[in-house]
């Protein structure tokens, strides 16, 4: 059999080593070295889990797993290692950027390319998206009070497609290119005809992958959080993290198609000689424009919703108060999230629409700026008068305020079309937007683990090390990214790896001391999780709350147990949990317990995210057998799962009581910490409320929450 | 609130069962809202013919120069039938509880259903023989493949589904699993229909009108 049969357009010479042998440079040398750590990370990885005997754990514990907690965990986790290797990437094309002041520095054109292509999509695709979609799995259930999501199973299959997309770009670091196109991947450029490697292959199946998973996250969700809240929880007594979750879920069932779409339709004309974007033969590139954009624009509401909604709880917690104006937040996201859909066209007001489109779409942007305006006045609100503690995610939040309403200020310039045109595709627009993803989304990610790591883990983080990092990522923040908008108004060009103006050197040296400084951050942030590990003992928190906590997510033990509430907790207001500590209702015991049922641990989610993953890697390299092979095995574990009929266990109400029971003893029988030593050891998680210390003691016990009949 | 007061309409099961009632009405509630994402996809789909079908001809055949309406309706009346006898099969479960009685009607349904997309195969087969109209022609044939080939896949889909049904039926019984999945399928099979008939109409009736 041939070559071609079985290995399809794989190489030797597509493994990135060669290119090393056969073209030294600095360059090759440097991507060589990136595919040697993915290889070794690999091979590491596989030693320790043999070593430590991880396999079976991790195989029963964690990937079969259907657990929302778990699901949740695992999407964080690999968020932030997407993260270190796109955040080098940053560093890597900055260090290029300052070195090639009237020379070509030390990489070649081509892999700067695939850095802002890689450095893009893994950002968006594999940092941004799995860090909300982790986090609205872990708090949302227990925020509604819900035993699980709607459909765990599901919810475990997106989570393993958005992991074989991630495996997928890990891959195109060690076998052959990833595409040149940016984050966008605009055709023609990424036809068939400029661009016939694999690179843009690579984009499309990756991109692909990720966003059926979150398709299916945004279904998940939208119908867990209409179906499944506890008695009593109406939407307008949801939590707002609640709230944006699902105006999030609903931005993603109608955003992600019209990216699906696009995909298919640029990989219809790349394999199949289709004309959808081509030059020639009717083909159009402005249909890509707006459908990649008709996704693009909405998914960066996608991504800051979420945030918005950590922001609410971060506020009004280390404000001891309840959040100003919670209506006007809920209206607020509702406005952003249908807003977001008649903006699309501001990404291409250059590209000949008439002027009156512009206009209309330039009107359209600067209107979103009305509802989130309302949003900043009401967390500033929440603050006046609040006893405020400046702890991390405090400081992130205080940071983000400032910042984001600069970034939106630039925002606005930009939906001006006329001002648009003079700073197209220059850096003020790689300086707008990491300003407003930067301190938004990421920072509220970064603040929602400092602020919910206690929940999930049942130990606190050490608040000194997260202040450092915290000192590191603001003024980083502000070094990388500030030059850039002068830099984009002196005409420096996005996407260039070499310039010739004297004028831009400091500007460039700023920013690359910037970027430095952020990756300080994250190193710091990477030991503090560490130190923290170590000093778990000291830093436990078990008892569940440690910050005074309001909604439902706090009144339970730490880490959350299997079965999240016990019994389905009754609500009758807003800050369910905070009114029940006010009213001395915290902690009592319910009448009676029940059997919980949940769904069992099942290898159909991981089969389909691995031949999903081979899938894939065939059609990049065109290995056409596997194509059919895993496509058929992929179908084929869903059908024999569909005849499973098995496929819940029972936990006795007896284990839950008795667990239950123990946590509510500890708990009334704690003394309590009050607000100024909740980072001392003191503080095991049950936390005197604000201006209720004298309720302090054992509470009375009764039923503080029914038990449904 | 009672069961009986959420219920959605059509979800009665059988009569008296309050949580075969409760599992119906997440699991339906959830299909509604996959459909709606699969509907989008279908309007863009859609969009996207509207756009190309105008401009992307280039020098490729016109819509009217290579439909053929007498088909495409024959394969309307198909799909619309098979709709129907899908229809009594849903009766059958309801009713008369009985599995034989599904069965034949599916069987039914997947005759129909599997000639629809056999006459689809051969009408592309007529256009890229006859017509010299494959969808790399131009861009408005891409746009028409990729349109109804979408559709003709997910009706594919549908006889896939619904064959396992049928051994599940035949295996598994007249449960309330089996019955939940029945449901969705027939909830499918009918918005695979409306599409058609938005495909029937913008595509092959406006189509050969221009
Ligand atoms: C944390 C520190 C970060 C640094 C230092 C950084 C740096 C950079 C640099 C140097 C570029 C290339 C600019 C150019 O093309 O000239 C870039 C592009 C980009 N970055 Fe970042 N970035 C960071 C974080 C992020 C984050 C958190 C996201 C999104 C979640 C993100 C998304 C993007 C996107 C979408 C592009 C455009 C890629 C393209 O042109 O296709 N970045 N970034
Ligand atoms: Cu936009």
């Amino acid at each position: 059999m041939s070559w071609e049969l079985i290995f399809g357009q794989l190489k030797w010479s597509s493994l990135v080593f060669t290119g090393a042998i056969e073209n030294p440079s600095l360059s090759e040398f440097i991507a060589s070295g990136a595919g040697t750590v993915a290889v070794l990370g690999a091979v590491a990885s596989v030693i320790l889990l043999t070593v430590k005997g991880w396999w079976v754990p991790l195989w029963r514990d964690w990937l079969t797993s259907v657990d929302h907690k778990k699901v949740g965990i695992m999407y964080i986790v690999i968020a932030l290692v997407m993260f270190a290797r796109a955040v080098i990437e940053a560093a890597l094309m900055r260090a290029q950027q300052l070195s090639a002041y009237d020379s070509t520095g030390f990489l070649s054109a081509d892999h700067f390319g695939q850095l802002f292509s890689t450095h893009g999509t893994i950002m968006i695709f594999f940092v941004a998206m799995p860090f909300i979609t982790g986090l609205m799995n872990y708090v949302m259930p227990l925020q509604i009070g819900a035993r699980d999501v709607s459909f765990p199973l599901l919810n475990a299959i997106s989570l393993m497609l958005t992991l074989a997309g991630a495996i997928l770009m890990m891959v195109s670091l060690v076998v052959g290119q990833f595409s040149t196109g940016g984050w966008t991947a605009y055709p023609p450029f990424t036809g068939i005809q400029f661009n016939p490697g694999e690179g843009v292959d690579y984009w499309i199946w990756a991109v692909s992958l990720g966003s059926i998973g979150s398709t299916l996250t945004g279904l998940n969700f939208a119908v867990t959080i209409y179906k499944k809240r506890c008695p009593g929880m109406t939407l307008f007594r949801m939590p707002l993290f609640t709230w944006t979750t699902l105006c999030t879920s609903i931005l993603m069932i109608f955003a992600m198609a019209p990216l699906t779409a696009a995909t298919a339709m640029l990989a219809l004309d790349r394999y199949a000689g289709f004309h959808f974007f081509t030059n020639g033969q009717g083909g159009n590139m402005m249909n890509y424009a707006n459908l990649f954009w008709l996704f693009g624009h909405p998914e960066v509401y996608i991504l800051i919703l979420p945030a918005f909604g950590v922001w609410s709880e971060v506020v009004a917690t280390f404000s001891s108060k309840r959040i100003y104006g919670y209506t006007s937040l809920v209206y607020a996201t509702m406005c952003i999230a249908v807003l977001s859909f008649a903006v699309w066209l501001h990404h291409f007001f250059t590209m000949g629409q008439s002027a009156n489109v512009n206009a209309f779409f330039g009107i359209a942007t600067m209107v979103i700026g009305v509802p989130t305006g309302v949003k900043v006045y009401d967390w500033l609100l929440t603050m006046v008068g609040g006893r405020i503690r400046f702890s991390t995610p405090m400081l992130f939040h205080i940071n983000f305020l400032l910042t984001f309403i600069l970034g939106g200020m630039t925002g606005v310039l930009l939906a001006n079309p006329s001002v648009d045109f003079q700073v197209h595709n220059t850096l003020f627009l790689v300086a707008h937007f990491h300003n407003m993803i930067i301190p938004g989304v990421l920072f509220g990610m970064f603040a929602a683990v400092q602020f919910w790591f206690p929940k999930v883990f049942g130990f606190r983080l050490h608040e000194g090390l997260g202040r450092a990092s915290f000192w590191c990522f603001a003024p980083g923040f502000l070094l990388a990214f500030f030059p850039l908008y002068w830099l984009g108004m002196m005409g420096a060009t996005r996407r260039t790896y070499m310039w010739a103006d004297p004028d831009y050197l400091p500007w460039f040296a700023l920013a690359m001391a910037g970027a430095a400084l952020i990756l300080a951050g994250f190193t710091l942030m990477v030991v503090q999780i560490v130190v923290s590990v170590r000093r778990r003992a000291q830093l436990a928190a078990p008892l569940g709350d440690p910050w005074d906590g309001r909604t439902l997510e706090w009144a339970i033990p730490s880490p959350t147990p299997e079965w999240n509430f016990a019994v389905i907790p009754q609500v009758v207001s807003r800050d369910a949990f905070y009114e029940a500590k006010k009213a001395g209702h915290a902690y009592r015991s319910p009448v009676a317990y029940e059997d919980i049922e949940v769904p069992r641990n099942t290898a159909t989610a991981p089969l389909i995210g691995l031949f999903a993953c081979a899938w894939a890697f065939g059609l990049v390299w065109h290995i056409w057998w596997l194509v059919a092979v895993s496509f058929l095995m992929m179908w084929a574990v869903v059908i024999v799962r569909s005849f499973e009929t098995d496929t819940t266990e029972t936990i006795p109400a007896e284990a839950v009581k008795a667990a239950n029971e123990a946590f509510l003893a500890a708990a009334r029988a704690a003394p309590g910490v009050s607000r100024e030593r909740e980072m001392t050891s003191d503080n095991r998680g049950k936390a005197l409320p604000e201006g209720l210390e004298s309720l302090s003691g054992p509470v009375s016990s009764g039923a503080a929450v029914e038990v449904l009949s | 609130m009672s069961v009986s007061e959420r219920l959605h309409p059509g979800l009665n099961l059988a009569g008296t069962d309050p949580e075969a009632h409760e599992a119906a009405e997440e699991v339906m509630f959830g299909f509604w809202i996959f459909l709606m994402s699969d509907l989008v996809l279908f309007a863009v789909l859609f969009a996207t013919y509207a756009a190309m079908s105008v401009q992307g001809i280039a020098d490729g055949p016109r819509p009217a120069e290579v439909f053929d309406l007498t088909a495409a309706f024959v394969e309307t009346l198909l799909l619309l039938l098979s709709s129907f006898a899908f229809g009594f099969a849903m009766l059958a479960m309801k009713y008369r509880e009985s599995g034989r009685g599904v069965l034949a009607w599916l069987l039914v349904t997947g005759v129909l259903g599997a000639a629809f997309v056999g006459m689809e195969l051969h009408d592309y087969y007529v256009m890229v023989t006859a017509h010299g109209a494959p969808p790399q022609a131009s861009g408005f044939l891409s746009a028409y493949y990729l349109l109804t080939g979408t559709h003709a896949l997910h009706v594919s889909s549908g006889l896939v589904w619904m064959a396992v049904m049928a051994v599940q039926i035949s295996v598994m019984g007249l449960n309330t699993t089996v019955k939940l999945r029945l449901m969705r399928l027939a909830l499918f099979w009918h918005m695979l229909d409306v599409v058609w008939i938005a495909i029937f109409t913008f595509v092959y009736l406006f189509g050969v009108v221009s």
